[in-house]
């Protein structure tokens, strides 16, 4: 081997992004094939935004309150916990199959490239965010039809928010599922994360209105990322800035994302499946 | 050069020792077989050498290049074929190979002209466009060994390629491997269980529970160990270390 054919040191930025774009496509392309998922990814919150807002528009009245410039129907109020429901779940589903057996052969494909693996698992999780951009834009069309209609400018400005909060719920499925061995299945992932974040924040009431009927429970919604992902997501979605939510999702997704990097370890999910591979 | 070095290799799961102290090298342009039973350590070695288990303890180079310091460098060089399947079902066979490309930073278009290439040497370019789903078993195993070449390796490892096909196809892949070596230059480690797939002239690592038994020419093993032929060798092998380790 004469050292000529020795490959040169590291990569350049273009094949950076060639190998970004390759991960993405790819998971898009995984995306479109499964359908089951596509469609169960949208039932779930149109069934919260046709049956349950329905329901329960008579039961909590709205009042004014920013970005809203008008009394709203609980319609309007619930859709942007709603996007951020799509990503928790796409978040959390995706990086549960990272970390545990389900998409191990293909986290082997993937950690075998000569990348970093800090870029790689970035790249995966830029991928399932992507993922759920699809998602959620769907359910924007179709929430169109039941008069949830913000302003045009409003699809677009919210692009940057839905990035951020879907890098970050994506990131913290990875820690999570990294972290806690006991929540290798995504039933316990429901229980102990998903349903806990989603009703203790600003998806389905205001906090003005849980800080009426408990102020703990105010103070731990304010501390709950996901209210922040939903506040930015809402603000951002009738283009208005909220500097606090932008701040706390960025900080937490640089955080979750740190984190989960250090924690990720391939031999869990194989381990998980038992030594028989030796 | 050695392709591959690996030095005071330990790894463990818990208190059991998957390898213990392994080392050995080697050689450039050589088939290397690395035979050992289910559990031997064969897998975990796989995992530490392409960097999907940190190396904790020991060292492992691949054409110098150290997995733990220069992962990257040592990838390159790098290409694997793991025991369980890895191709994505629902995407095409071209599809799955420029996704590899990508992987190794090769544009999309020098992915396809490669692919194409490769896909015609192991006879299913007429296949490109089929999801991998609707292939054989065997067809899989030929389409993994053409992604895993995609990027030119030096060195291509591959763990127990053979398990679940029928003989007809652990023939062609054995002969298509083979051949590679042959032509190519290209430095391969084979690990398997079966012993029938080992031939005389093949270099010979015996792995078992989590040590290295013997290291060698495949022929000199077997004159060493009874002289019968490698099965003959590997159970006498075998058989000594376990006696050894009950006593």
């Amino acid at each position: 081997m004469s050292a000529l054919t020795l490959p040169p040191a590291g990569f350049s930025i273009a094949q950076y992004a060639i190998c970004l774009k390759g991960i993405v496509w790819r998971e898009a392309l995984r995306f479109l094939h499964q359908r089951e998922r596509f469609v169960s990814a949208l039932v779930r919150p149109l069934v919260w935004l046709l049956i349950f807002a329905v329901g329960f528009r008579q039961v909590l009245g709205v009042s004014i309150i920013p970005p809203y410039e008008t009394y709203i129907p609980y319609e309007v109020y619930i859709a942007p916990g709603l996007m951020a429901m799509i990503q928790l779940f796409n978040g959390m589903q995706s990086s549960l199959s990272m970390v545990y057996d389900r998409e191990m052969g293909n986290m082997r494909t993937l950690l075998v490239s000569p990348f970093p693996r800090w870029f790689l698992l970035s790249g995966k999780l830029v991928a399932g965010t992507a993922v759920s951009l699809l998602q959620v834009y769907v359910f924007l069309a179709i929430a169109w039809f039941w008069d949830i209609q913000p302003p045009p400018i409003g699809y677009l400005t919210v692009l940057p928010a839905l990035m951020v909060s879907g890098l970050m719920l994506g990131a913290l499925g990875m820690l999570i599922s990294s972290v806690v061995k006991q929540l290798e299945s995504f039933a316990g992932v429901m229980n102990f994360v998903i349903f806990p974040m989603f009703f203790a924040s600003s998806a389905l009431y205001p906090l003005w209105r849980v800080q009426e009927a408990s102020p703990a429970l105010y103070y731990i919604c304010q501390f709950n990322p996901f209210t922040h992902a939903v506040e930015l997501i809402r603000f951002a979605l009738y283009a208005q800035p909220n500097l606090l939510s932008l701040a706390v999702v960025c900080g937490c997704t640089g955080i979750f994302m740190s984190g989960a990097i250090l924690a990720y370890d391939p031999a869990r999910g194989l381990l998980v499946r038992g030594r028989r591979e030796d | 050069m050695d392709a591959l070095a690996v030095e005071r290799l330990n790894h463990s799961y818990g208190s059991r020792k998957a390898l213990d102290d392994v080392s050995f090298s080697v050689p450039s342009g050589r088939f290397v077989a690395l035979l050992g039973l289910n559990g031997a350590g064969k897998s975990t070695l796989f995992s530490l050498i392409t960097r999907l288990y940190a190396v904790r303890s020991g060292a492992i180079r691949v054409f110098g290049f150290d997995i733990r310091r220069d992962p990257g460098s040592a990838l390159s060089l790098l290409g694997a074929v793991f025991q369980p399947r890895t191709l994505d079902l629902d995407l095409s066979v071209a599809q799955n190979l420029t996704y590899h490309a990508a992987l190794h930073g090769i544009r999309a278009r020098e992915g396809r002209k490669r692919a194409a290439e490769l896909l015609r040497q192991i006879g299913l370019a007429d296949r490109a466009r089929d999801k991998v789903r609707n292939l054989s078993g065997g067809q899989m195993r030929r389409v993994e060994i053409a992604r895993a070449l995609l990027h030119r390796p030096r060195l291509l490892i591959l763990d127990e390629p053979t398990v679940g096909l029928d003989i007809k196809a652990r023939a062609e892949i054995l002969d298509h491997v083979r051949t590679l070596v042959q032509r190519e230059g290209v430095t391969v480690i084979w690990a398997t269980h079966l012993v029938d797939e080992v031939a005389a002239d093949d270099d010979l690592i015996v792995l078992h529970r989590a040590h290295i038994l013997a290291h060698g020419a495949a022929a000199e093993i077997v004159t060493q160990n009874g002289g019968a032929g490698v099965a003959e060798a590997f159970t006498w092998l075998t058989g000594q270390s376990d006696g050894s380790e009950a006593a």
